[in-house]
């Protein structure tokens, strides 16, 4: 389905580098995607990969001195100018109203001395002036909407009064208060339960379907990502490793990194030991030349050292990977898992 | 009396902050402290507003037949100084000049401070440097001196001593609130806001100002003690509230003179300054309590 849509938001070889005291630190580098209406995009990748950095990025929110920008964000609504030269007042139009973010801990995302129902009234006037008692009523509704029970009461209460699940499912009424065209949930669901987890997941993809938007979902769980979304994006080290459907992108990895993410979810039949990739992430400060998952990866041969990496199309439907090996590594996966429950 | 000045606000201030923070305490026990302040307090505005109602004699009213005149002396329950003059009258009618200092000058200074420390922290880069040397610079003057060549500059009068204050108050305020805010701005609330599109006085006045406001009204309470104890160090050089107004830092002045002789004339004045000063400090404790105990 998300092929046919019509682009909503197009990234386009993204970076973003950070000064620090350290060293540039370069967080993004060289991203590009497509957002169509009414999909939902995935972006998977361990801590540190810069999948926050991209999008607060998009949204114009990394501080503007210490932070270094380059590419194009266009959102397409608003004509084919990119967002990220953007003056502070345009983005302050775009924000909330057309883009909206959701935040990792929703417990230090609402402002803790106002109450729910003032903060929530907030961000309906926000982009729309309408009157308090109409702001009110729909602020109610929108409590109601996320499944908040005895939402005209619970319009009182202060954040701490909320549990973590239901601060989330506030912050997602308000964060829908403007009825913005993509929302970026940024690991909506890593500080909460697995139950409450669930629950929330099913809410926003409820709520993406019933009303139209699009949707970026940050995880660094696949098999979140591979459930909720039409599109995968596999990031590591600030750049894509792969792309494509999420179908194709489960079922036959083409990047040795989203083989080793699948091979390290737990399966209910496995027993013993769980799967890890040794190692971390490399610095994004001196990035080593060539492959970045090369000194992490099984697969590694002198070449992955010197290659000029960039993605390869892999497949059909344009799915992509940043390796040259990829044929192999799709072509090999069966022979391989067979080696390996072998020698374990 | 300058170096008491100087270090006893951010003593105060650390003695609220850990006690706040450190102990447990019952809703009961944490109010008490701030409704014994105000009551306090409320005592003391109450007898400087309603002083022309509680002593018949004038607070300037010289009688030369009966100076010095002991506390308990018919007709002069405090007694009377060098020239005669009711103290009860002069001490309830310096406590207007002196309350009003307090409220007068700390609330301007308060409110600009904060002011300037907000919008110094949130906006950042040149604006804050500016503004921080600016605060700087204030701080590298003795803080008296500056007051004393201010109003050297100005002519010694109640206003100019406002003035004073206004002048070179601020500066607290504008620092503790522009460190303040520099920690809320990294919270995941103001980037919340932010993402939703609320302009930067909207983020600065609704979302970052009542989370970090308690700091500075608490020091605001040490400050307005301050403030009386400044003029009262004015009023001790002659360079604050002109003779013959009276004011509690230049009658405990003009008693040290007799302090061998009629203790009385420094020493209930003195007194005044201290039930004040008392009162504000146990508002400041006990605003600490409860505000720090309504961010949980």
């Amino acid at each position: 389905m998300s092929a046919l849509g019509t682009p909503l938001l197009t990234v386009r070889d993204l970076h973003t580098y950070l000064a620090t005291v350290q060293g540039v630190v370069r967080a993004v580098d060289g991203v590009s995607f497509t957002v169509h209406e009414a999909e939902v995009l995935g972006i998977v990748g361990e801590s540190g990969c810069g999948k926050t950095v991209t999008c607060r990025t998009i949204m114009g929110l990394m501080p503007a001195r210490s932070v270094h920008t380059e590419g194009e964000v266009i959102y397409h609504p608003r004509g084919e100018g990119s967002l990220l030269g953007a003056s502070e007042d345009v983005m302050r139009t775009v924000r909330g109203a057309h883009l909206a973010m959701i935040f990792q801990d929703p417990m230090t995302a609402l402002n803790p001395v106002l109450n729910i129902g003032d903060q929530l009234i907030e961000a309906v006037r926000a982009h729309d002036r309408c009157s308090a008692a109409e702001a009110r009523t729909r602020a109610i509704s929108l409590l109601d909407r996320v499944g908040i029970p005895a939402a005209s009461r619970r319009m009182r209460d202060y954040p701490f009064q909320f549990s973590g699940g239901m601060l989330q499912r506030a912050l997602i009424a308000i964060a829908l208060a403007s009825s913005p065209r993509l929302l970026l949930a940024d690991e909506p669901t890593t500080s909460l339960d697995v139950i409450i987890q669930d629950q929330i997941l099913c809410l926003l993809l409820e709520l993406q379907r019933d009303t139209g938007m699009s949707m970026i979902l940050v995880s660094h769980d696949l098999a979140v990502i591979s459930e909720m979304c039409d599109k995968i994006i596999v990031m590591y080290a600030g750049q894509v490793v792969e792309e494509g459907t999420a179908a194709d992108v489960i079922s036959a990895p083409r990047h040795p990194y989203t083989h080793a993410l699948l091979e390290a979810l737990p399966q209910a039949e496995q027993r013993g030991q769980l799967r890890n990739i040794s190692g971390s992430p490399p610095s994004l400060i001196n990035v080593p030349d060539g492959c970045r998952f090369a000194p992490r990866c099984r697969f590694t041969t002198p070449e992955c050292l010197n290659w000029e990496t960039t993605l390869v199309a892999a497949g059909e439907r344009d799915h992509a990977a940043r390796c040259w090996r990829h044929q192999e590594i799709a072509e090999g996966q069966e022979a391989w898992q067979r080696s390996d429950s072998a020698s374990a | 009396m300058s170096a008491m000045w100087a270090a006893s606000p951010s003593e105060l201030l650390m003695r609220a902050a850990t006690k706040a923070a450190g102990r447990q305490r019952s809703v009961v026990r944490r109010r008490f402290t701030l409704i014994i302040g105000l009551v306090m307090l409320a005592i003391a505005i109450a007898a400087a507003v309603l002083a022309p109602l509680l002593v018949s004699q004038s607070p300037t009213a010289i009688d030369v037949l009966h100076p010095l005149s002991p506390p308990l002396t018919s007709g002069h329950l405090l007694g009377t100084d060098q020239y005669g003059r009711d103290l009860l009258a002069r001490i309830l009618y310096a406590g207007r000049i002196d309350l009003a200092i307090a409220f007068g000058a700390t609330s301007v200074t308060l409110v600009g401070g904060t002011m300037i420390g907000l919008v110094a922290g949130y906006v950042g880069g040149k604006v804050d440097s500016f503004l921080m040397r600016l605060v700087d610079l204030f701080f590298a003057f003795p803080f008296l001196v500056l007051i004393i060549a201010i109003i050297a500059m100005l002519g010694p009068s109640t206003f100019n001593l406002f003035i004073a204050i206004w002048i070179t108050s601020w500066v607290s305020y504008a620092r503790i609130m522009r460190a303040q805010t520099v920690v809320a701005k990294k919270q995941q609330y103001v980037l919340a806001a932010r993402a939703l599109g609320y302009s930067p006085v909207r983020v600065m006045f609704r979302h970052i100002l009542p989370n970090t406001a308690s700091t500075v009204i608490i020091f605001s309470m040490v400050d307005a003690v301050g403030n009386i104890i400044l003029a009262a160090s004015l009023g001790f050089l002659g360079l604050g509230v002109q003779p013959p107004t009276p004011e509690w830092g230049s009658m405990i002045s003009d008693g040290q003179n007799y302090i061998l002789t009629s203790w009385w004339l420094a020493t209930l004045p003195g007194l005044a300054v201290v039930f004040v000063g008392v009162a504000f400090s146990l508002i400041g404790d006990g605003l600490a309590d409860v505000l720090r105990a309504g961010d949980r």
